[in-house]
């Protein structure tokens, strides 16, 4: 207890289309939320992490926040970013460089699927020109040689888009808060079949911010701190069934979520069958679908069941994204796996209003995956 | 393509044409026999650095595909108009040595398409600008 690290406040700029604020402007309006949260002052914070991917460095926030001085690192590491920020506030703080740290990420999207330059990537211009470089494409392939090795058909893929939408109709700050019905799910466009319109995420705006401190000292600030068991963060090991590849081996190894949740769970000391409210990546239902089982909540091939009897319901034996995850909320990519975190803060402290998970969780898990193969985890615990 | 000039292909280093089929090239790592493709200057697997060149042929299975229904933005530089665009398949086809390629496959009907079946690779002209010679790439197609 004594050398972990606490979660004292969070602040959220809600996810979407804010056309008249810059993604900068986002962030730090989610970090004064996050303070305030917290009950403490921007002069009082002795380091920052923070990232967005398409809207600017995270230092410039201090440009609207306060030119207090303090180390202000930049982090670029795709859908990880705020995974990879809070691992490093965290860091920072056990070592011993400041009291109270601060992780944010923002970002503002144009609209549409993203395009990346191929030379980014370490890869060939060609493999972009010719049309082979799309996440979306990337997400269908791997779902359907998933759906293929384990006997899952659609209907599982259709539920988990209906459940994000239900859950972010709950959602007061969700983007998308219209349930959608089985038929409208299963009838809308195909982007990358299997995958369908309503089967994936929209690129966003918004931003998402956390205070932290030794645990020791949380109770000073508020009385229902976090406390973060296990931040971990890996990339792809050779083999493994990633993005952006034109060519895989082989010989096929575990994907970087399964790293990652092995080492936060050994971490944390806990296991699959303690948690109590789950987020998950959720860029698309394929996604999602093999994200379950990649992080030990099921076996591979299990999902359609769980699915199907209603267990990753709010009300369900295994909560997966409450707040309705990236298909309601839409994907900042520098935001969103921090808004996975407050979610599941907002969840242990009992604030979700008609979401809330009920009998009082105590244990929570968070899941992101990105190019070119990152993910990172966190296990968080009231305390 | 003309009587005697080569096609212009996007990827030139990638597929050899010497013989009557194209066949993939890629590279097989020295030390420990891995194959990549497309060619790497190293190997993920063992770390070493000296790689040789290696052959993956032009026929393989279709390990699993999807269809691209939207037209993407740069960089890709199909040259058609939004109104134009034709969605297109796109697959891993496992070559002999078990390597997986993603590559644009010749049709884009999911009832032509099924994991399992045998592919065999083939040039498509993914790029058609008038004024200008098409620009081909490698392409696999349902094996006649």
């Amino acid at each position: 207890m004594s050398d972990e690290v606490a979660i004292i406040g969070v602040g959220l700029h809600p996810f979407g289309r804010t056309d008249h604020l810059s993604g900068q402007q986002q962030g730090a309006y989610a970090v004064r939320e996050a303070l305030k949260d917290a009950g403490v002052e921007w002069s009082q914070v002795g380091v920052a992490y923070g990232g967005s991917q398409d809207a600017g460095n995270a230092d410039a926030l201090s440009n609207l926040l306060g030119l207090t001085g303090l180390p202000f690192v930049n982090v670029a590491n795709g859908c990880a970013t705020g995974g990879s920020a809070l691992a490093s506030v965290i860091a920072a703080i056990k070592s011993g460089v400041a009291e109270i740290g601060v992780a944010v990420g923002f970002d503002k999207h144009p609209r549409g699927a993203f395009n990346p330059r191929p030379r980014d990537w370490g890869l060939e211009d060609w493999y972009g020109e010719t049309g082979l470089m799309l996440t979306t494409q990337f997400f269908a392939l791997k779902t359907q040689r998933y759906m293929h090795e384990y006997g899952i058909d659609e209907d599982a893929l259709i539920r988990i888009a209906q459940r994000a939408f239900r859950n972010g109709a709950l959602t007061p700050h969700a983007w998308r808060r219209r349930e959608l019905s089985y038929e409208e799910i299963a009838e809308s466009m195909p982007v990358n079949l299997p995958l369908r319109k309503y089967m994936f995420c929209n690129p966003a705006e918004g931003g998402a911010a956390l205070v932290l401190c030794s645990a020791k000292h949380a109770r000073k600030y508020t009385d229902r701190p976090v406390i973060v068991k296990a931040a971990v963060m890996r990339t792809r090991n050779h083999g493994s069934f990633e993005v952006f590849n034109p060519g895989l081996a082989a010989t096929q190894s575990v994907a970087p979520t399964v790293t990652a949740s092995r080492a936060a769970f050994e971490l944390a000391g806990v296991g699959p069958k303690d948690i109590e409210v789950i987020q998950l990546q959720d860029t698309d239902s394929g996604s999602e679908l093999i994200h379950i089982a990649e992080n030990g909540f099921c076996e591979h091939g299990e999902q359609a069941h769980l699915l199907r009897t209603g267990a990753t319901e709010i009300n369900g034996r295994l909560p997966i994204n409450t707040d309705g995850g990236c298909l309601a909320n839409g994907e900042p990519v520098g935001a969103s796996g921090l808004r996975q975190v407050i979610e599941i803060c907002t969840q242990l402290r009992g604030q979700a209003g008609l979401r809330q998970v009920q009998g009082s969780p105590r244990l929570g898990y968070t899941h992101v995956y990105g190019a070119p193969g990152v993910s990172a985890v966190t296990i968080l615990q009231s305390a | 393509m003309g009587d005697c000039a080569l096609p212009v292909l996007a990827c030139p280093e990638q597929i050899a044409l010497e013989g009557k089929a194209p066949v993939l090239m890629g590279s097989q790592c020295a030390s420990c026999g891995e194959v990549y493709f497309p060619a790497s200057t190293g190997c993920t697997r063992c770390c070493a650095t000296e790689m040789v060149p290696y052959a993956l042929g032009g026929s393989g299975s279709l390990w699993s595909w999807t269809i691209q229904g939207f037209q993407p933005k740069a960089p890709y530089n199909g040259g058609e108009s939004e109104a134009e665009f034709q969605p297109y398949g796109v697959g891993y086809v496992e070559m002999a040595c078990g390597v997986k390629v993603e590559a644009r496959l010749t049709v884009a009907d999911p009832a032509l398409l099924k994991i399992g079946m045998p592919m065999t690779l083939t040039l498509i002209p993914y790029r058609n600008v008038p004024g200008h010679p098409p620009v081909f790439t490698y392409a696999f197609a349902p094996a006649a």
